[in-house]
């Protein structure tokens, strides 16, 4: 402890220049045994969060942790600030403050008072920079410090912060805090990071049993890596056979769970592919499976969901920006309604002269699909659209175990469960969902019981179009927003439905998640490349099997 | 009647085919050929390039054109289409008779042309970064050389500034300039001491857009405790995928950087940054960079573009400094004669748009700075780090055995491209 | 019936030759551009009007490959109703069996100086030449291969395809997903085929520089002799009993199985002669335009082919050629002059043609087109009254 304060002193003497006097008031009662509760003078962290403005990076680092060292509950905003890029330097007077932007105008916040202390437009602030090294260190240390925080939350990032450091010059802060902790799951999860740490500093042969134990029962990678490595240094540091004999049964069993772990990653990660898939190809489901057009442009309609999004976003934005959380609820109807005229119009323009001619309707929609994308491309412009993503779809549920649950996927999971089901209600309670069976099923005979088969055509190609843009509105979350966006699903989309069963909606269902969970268990074996094309092989193959896919319609007919 | 009419539909194809493409003749203009995708895959990347030489072009006509003439820009569209790559840039130097061409983004499309401007004795300026091993007579690279972009990066992140790592993940699209890349990368960080058990390496296919078991692996593989960085080569469109999946799985920066070497503004310009604060790219240009050349340069694209809001990236400046150095090499020469404007392309100077100045050498690459760039909230990057002064752009990677034994100049006495001795 | 045996199967190969005017028409320009156009590049002087320059005499050549491609999907397509949709990946076979040989004929020529490897091998530091690399260098043999491999791939996935009964809509998408797979495969560096950037920088072929005009106009006169005979191939087999029964698959592929022919057998041998021709077509473009590079797998390279076909004229041969030189035709000429909106053009087209046009530019034109000469306005309008009239009062 005592040599990185030298080393800390030594790094900040060029710095000293006019507040030479104040600066050294400061060390010096950084350099005193720390004690809780202000232990700078007011004067005192002023200079110092000042000095945070200053050049390189060793200083500054130096300077970080002995503010953070003792303590001092007014630390911890102004380091927070700095991590988020809230610190600013106050060009008038050259002081460092916290900014908090209104507006257009940004309040200046006094970072020892914690008082508003003026306000100026972005133009008279400038912002300290941080690059990787300090962010990291910043973090470390407000891990330390918010071992001592009041709010519980904090000290359990703190504990995680101070765990993944493995620093054992954290030992003795993570020894006092554990003394202090009133929560018992907390102070548990803070043995356990002292355990990690002991494993490497222990002393003796019962203070490492009792870590080894200790770490036995987790199921982490992190551990997984203190044990190997502890296992793997062993020889070297002359520990006693029987420790590690411990150390090599706690890690078998720790990697025994994080592989169970890691076989309900894969096929999360595969149900959340699937889910993508699903999306993609349920539209088509109802134009290629129902109609039994071959509609090359489906995969434009997606894109077209895609920049309504992006267009809703936009105007949203602009016109009501509060709401601008909203934006994608109120995306998924635009999409769905642009997606489907449009679909309508192709239908009725183009389509609807090519019913009987499955294939020619390829090369027409391939023509279309053309069309559309330049027509994106001239409005719009080549490059890739930002759709931001609303805050409930950012971020993740991350599981100790390493398994990371990320909210948007989560949602697109039951978002295209909504949309499946939502499809089947239509399909099986509607009047409309009546008429499109009886059409698909017999046109004469659905014609000459008055049913409006034209109508029901354009509809239902409508429907399958706009489900189209309602994927687009779920894609435009976790892909580019481009125009050739559509292209990049259209192949797989046709691999799902026929894979699934033409004409049966229960198929592509379960031809999406089969494909993608046996994509993403292939995926850490061979490698995504050769994942993917042993997934067409094994469709090939497959179809080989059962000629009409998953579910076949079932029918007398010799020819479908 | 039926007889003409069949005749008529017969021979059309071929007549059609030759009339309508005599070469049109315009002697008092200088064309310039631009051959930059459109539409298709690439259209999202190089139609940025085609329009920043009609801005060059505008601009130099505005004041009063070259050697007396005024310039032609010539757009053709190759449609992402390799092929048609190679018979668009023989339209555009048999036919158009086009003094120079601008153009190519993917190292296919290059290579596909090479062949038709080595036999035409064509001039072409290639602005991307590639993975090297390539020195032709017809070609002046303006990109960035693996020891430009690739060797820097890779120090700077095992140095203490860049956070010291000691384990490296290697992340890229499956085409030749990942590949390339990563080998030069591997056989320099063994030569490094790290052991090739600290490095991973995994490929992935084009536009691949589902990232979540590469990105857990990524983390399964950093959590040794030894310090880990990637090394991205992802390719163009799978990008945003991967930071989108990279930020929401929680990848901080501090913890596991990613220094990319093909994410520049325009492809962050799809995503919000704000998680990815703190990952880098490798760049020869970054649009944060104040210089007066740079604010000129911006805001001259800002006016011509229309839109405040495009932002300008690297490719954008080699495209730059490669055409401002062949206007003044045609100057220097006062001909468009390809010969006389190689020749004179060699030591041309050009100021870069950061600082500094770029300088032709004789293996046809640049000198230019290097920068490290992390990643801001608003899209743009901030450099960490910069090279004290140009780097030689090399065509010969010397961590590839083969390859470092050859060399490339194409002044006397070598006039060789891949040479081991001088030929004269 | 045994009045079409003696029609067609005593009657030598000249005799129905001439009755197929469409035919004898493409003939006769193959013909005449065998003999015009290399004389008009090699022999007329530049700044004459009638020279050819060598990027016309190039593209020429190209088209002549498409059009030798769209011939073959023609033949399984237009004759038999299999649509593939992954008939590139033939083609592209065709191409690296040629391309192969094209890189082990530069030799110690590439950057590296390696007599044994190509460049890409050497700078991702193979150390020996794959297995399957072995004999390409001998001519005879890559030729062997460029028909071979082809023929193969389509033998062994239509055995187990047609053997399954997948038809229809089934087929296409499983073709595509064929091309689809090979395109990731031969992107892969690790096959050793160079990945994403393919084969290039190729210099001679027997011998012959490349890029002289006279092995131009030597690859153009191959091309055009190898689409004149596959035309005849294809048409002597579409004009034999054995093409009647395979219109009759397309037809009714049940009533034919019915009858007791093995609906398989047929379907199977076009499918591969068809796949044999679009290799051929494969090696010769390659030498033209100088790379084969996986891009050539694409499943929406495959879709173009087949629409070259449906804007020509399906199920006519001279169509699928005529087909395959407009639409390519149109592509060079507006990716020139429109760069932007050539694309509204290229899509329009196919649209209209699908619309307006249902047996192509050739079913237009009243003497190729159906039987009762009816000019395409009027099928279009009589096809929309049918179309009203199966619909009841619903318009």
């Amino acid at each position: 402890m005592s040599n990185a304060m030298i080393r800390s002193v030594r790094g900040l003497v060029p710095m000293m220049r006019c507040h030479l006097v104040c600066l050294m008031m400061v060390l010096g009662a950084l350099t005193v045994s720390p004690s809780p509760a202000s232990a700078f003078s007011d004067e005192e962290l002023r200079i110092a969060a000042d000095r945070l403005a200053g050049d390189g990076a060793n200083d500054k680092i130096a300077l970080i942790n002995n503010m953070a060292a003792d303590g001092d509950p007014r630390v911890a905003p102004i380091l927070e600030a700095m991590l988020d890029g809230r610190l600013f330097l106050r060009k008038t007077d050259q002081h460092v403050v916290i900014g908090e932007k209104q507006g257009s105008i940004w309040r200046h916040i006094d970072v020892v008072s914690g008082d508003v202390a003026g306000e100026s437009p972005a133009s008279g602030l400038e912002k300290l920079r941080v690059n990787n090294r300090l962010r990291g260190a910043l973090r470390d240390a407000l891990g330390g410090l918010n071992l001592f925080s009041l709010d519980i939350a904090s000290r359990r990032a703190a504990v995680e912060t101070v765990m993944g450091a493995r620093d054992p010059s954290m030992l003795p802060l993570l020894v006092r805090a554990i003394e202090r902790e009133s929560d018992e799951t907390l102070r548990n999860r803070m043995e356990l990071a002292r355990a990690t740490m002991a494993l490497a500093a222990g002393v003796n042969k019962e203070e490492r049993l009792a870590a080894i134990a200790a770490l036995a029962g987790e199921t982490t990678p992190q551990i997984r890596a203190v044990l190997s490595q502890f296992i793997q240094s062993a020889d070297a540091e002359k520990i006693e056979p029987d420790v590690i004999e411990a150390a090599e049964t706690a890690l078998a069993s720790v990697e025994r769970r994080l592989g169970l772990w890691q076989t309900f990653g894969d096929l999360y990660r595969g149900i959340s592919l699937g889910s993508v898939l699903l999306l993609a190809a349920v539209g088509l489901a109802i134009t290629f499976g129902v109609m039994g057009v071959i509609n090359m442009a489906h995969g434009e309609m997606v894109m077209i969901g895609a920049y309504t999004t992006f267009v809703v976003q936009q105007v949203i934005q602009n016109v009501f920006p509060a709401g601008s959380g909203w934006s994608l609820a109120v995306a998924v109807p635009m999409a769905f309604l642009v997606a489907g005229l449009v679909g309508i119009v192709i239908e009725r323009t183009i389509i609807r002269f090519l019913y009987g001619r499955p294939l020619e309707t390829l090369l027409a929609t391939w023509g279309l699909s053309l069309v559309l994308q330049q027509t994106i491309r001239s409005i719009f412009g080549a490059t890739n659209r930002q759709v931001m993503a609303p805050d409930f779809m950012s971020g993740a549920i991350e599981m100790s175990s390493g398994l990371v649950l990320t909210y948007n996927r989560l949602w697109i999971i039951l978002f295209s469960l909504i949309v499946v089901a939502g499809i089947a209600a239509v399909l099986r309670y509607t009047a409309f969902g009546l008429q499109m069976r009886a059409v698909t099923q017999n046109r004469r005979m659905a014609g000459s019981v008055g049913i409006r088969t034209g109508r029901v055509d354009a509809l239902t190609f409508g429907l399958g179009s706009g489900i189209a843009g309602i994927a687009g509105v779920a894609l435009s979350q976790i892909d580019n927003v481009s125009p050739n966006l559509g292209q990049g699903y259209i192949i797989d989309s046709f691999m799902v439905v026929v894979f699934g069963g033409v004409g049966n909606l229960w198929g592509t269902v379960l031809g999406a998640f089969s494909l993608g969970i046996v994509n993403k268990f292939l995926e850490p074996v061979a490698g995504a490349v050769l994942a993917k094309i042993f997934v067409l092989i094994a469709l090939i193959l497959f179809i080989q099997k059962r000629p009409k896919g998953l579910f076949a319609l079932k029918g007398r007919a010799v020819e479908a | 009647m039926n007889k003409k009419l069949q005749a008529l539909f017969g021979a059309g194809a071929l007549a059609f085919s030759t009339l309508a493409m005599t070469p049109a003749q315009a002697a008092d203009t200088i064309k310039v050929g631009v051959l930059h995708s459109l539409s298709g895959t690439m259209a999202i990347s190089e139609t940025t390039l085609k329009d920043t030489v009609l801005m060059l072009v505008d601009d130099i006509n505005k004041k009063g054109g070259l050697l007396g003439k005024q310039l032609e820009a010539v757009v053709v569209d190759p449609a992402s289409d390799w092929p048609l790559f190679a018979e668009k840039a023989r339209e555009l130097l048999e036919k158009e008779q086009v003094a120079a061409v601008f153009g190519c983004w993917t190292s296919v499309s290059r290579k596909s042309v090479l062949p038709v401007f080595e036999e035409l004795n064509g001039m072409l300026f290639y602005p991307v970064q590639y993975e090297g091993e390539e020195s032709s007579r017809n070609v002046f690279y303006t990109g960035a050389a693996p020891n430009q972009q690739a060797i820097p990066a890779v120090d700077y992140m095992m140095s203490e500034d860049g956070g010291g790592a000691e384990r490296i993940v290697l992340l890229g699209t499956d085409y030749v300039y990942p590949r390339t890349t990563n080998k030069i990368l591997r056989s320099y960080l063994n030569a490094k001491g790290i052991a090739d058990a600290d490095i991973m390496e995994n490929y992935t296919p084009f536009g691949h857009s589902d990232w979540q078991s590469i990105v857990a692996e990524v983390k399964t593989f950093a959590s040794t405790g030894k310090k880990t960085a990637v090394i991205s080569t992802i390719n163009g469109d799978a990008n945003v995928p991967f930071y989108k999946e990279l930020a929401n799985q929680g990848i901080k920066a501090e913890d596991i950087p990613v220094v990319a070497f093909s994410v520049g503004e325009e492809e962050l310009a799809g995503i919000d940054t704000e998680p990815l604060i703190g990952h880098l790219a490798a760049w020869n240009y970054f649009q944060s960079v104040e210089s007066d050349a740079n604010s000129a340069f911006i805001e001259k694209w800002h006016a011509f573009i229309g839109n405040d809001a495009r932002v300008t990236n690297d490719p954008m400046e080699a495209t730059y400094i490669g055409f401002t150095m062949w206007a003044q090499a045609v100057q220097q020469a006062g001909t468009t004669d390809v010969d006389a404007v190689r020749q004179a392309m060699y030591g041309q100077q050009v100021p870069n748009l950061t600082g500094g100045v770029a300088v032709m050498n004789t293996n046809h690459h640049l000198s230019k700075p290097v920068l490290i760039g992390e990643v801001q909230g608003d899209g743009q990057f901030d450099v960490v780090w910069a090279t004290d002064d140009t780097v030689v752009g090399d065509a010969w990677s010397d961590f590839i055995p083969e390859s470092a034994k050859l060399t490339a100049d194409w002044t006397y006495p070598w006039v060789c491209g891949n040479c081991e001795n001088p030929m004269y | 019936m045994t009045d079409y045996r003696q029609k067609y199967q005593t009657t030598p190969v000249i005799g129905w030759l001439m009755k197929d005017r469409g035919g004898m028409i493409l003939l006769a320009i193959l013909g005449l551009a065998i003999i015009l156009v290399p004389a008009g590049n090699l022999l007329v002087p530049k700044d004459s009007l009638f020279h050819v320059p060598t990027w016309a005499l190039g593209l020429l050549g190209k088209y002549l490959c498409y059009a030798l491609l769209a011939l073959s999907v023609d033949l399984i397509w237009g004759f038999c109703g299999i649509l593939s949709l992954g008939h590139g990946a033939f083609f592209a076979l065709g191409g690296y069996a040629m391309g192969m040989h094209l890189m082990r004929q530069i030799g110690d020529r590439g950057v590296y100086g390696n007599p044994l490897l190509p460049d890409f091998m050497v700078f991702l530091n193979w150390s020996e030449l794959p297995w399957y690399w072995y004999g390409f260098d001998m001519f005879p043999f890559a030729i062997v291969m460029a028909m071979f491999v082809p023929g193969l791939l389509a033998f062994v996935f239509g055995y187990l395809t047609f053997r399954s009964r997948v038809t229809g809509v089934y087929l296409s998408i499983i073709t595509q997903a064929m091309t689809y797979a090979l395109l990731l495969a031969f992107f892969r560096n690790d096959m050793g085929f160079g990945g994403n950037n393919g084969l290039t920088d190729f210099k001679d072929l027997l011998g012959f520089n490349l890029q002289t005009d006279g092995m131009r106009s030597s690859l153009f006169v191959a091309s055009a002799l190898a689409l004149a005979v596959c035309y005849i191939v294809a048409r002597g087999i579409t004009r034999s009993r054995l093409g009647k029964v395979l219109i009759a698959i397309r037809d009714a592929e049940s009533r034919v199985r019915f009858t007791g022919y093995r609906v398989e057998h047929y379907k199977l041998f076009v499918f591969t002669v068809s796949a044999v021709m679009a290799g051929i077509a494969g090696a010769l473009y390659v030498p033209q335009v100088g790379i084969i590079n996986p891009g050539e797998f694409a499943p929406a390279a495959s879709i173009e082919v087949v629409i070259w076909v449906a804007v020509g004229g399906r199920g006519t041969l001279y169509g699928a050629v005529l087909g395959a030189f407009l639409v390519n035709y149109a592509k060079t000429y507006f990716t020139g002059v429109l760069p932007e909106l050539w694309l509204f053009f290229l899509g329009g087209l196919f649209i209209a043609v699908t619309l307006l046009l249902p047996k192509g530019i050739i079913g237009a034109v009243p003497t190729f087109g159906s039987p009762d000469r009816q000019s395409v306005f009027v099928t279009w309008r009589k096809r929309l009254n049918d179309r009203r009239s199966r619909q009841g009062g619903s318009a």
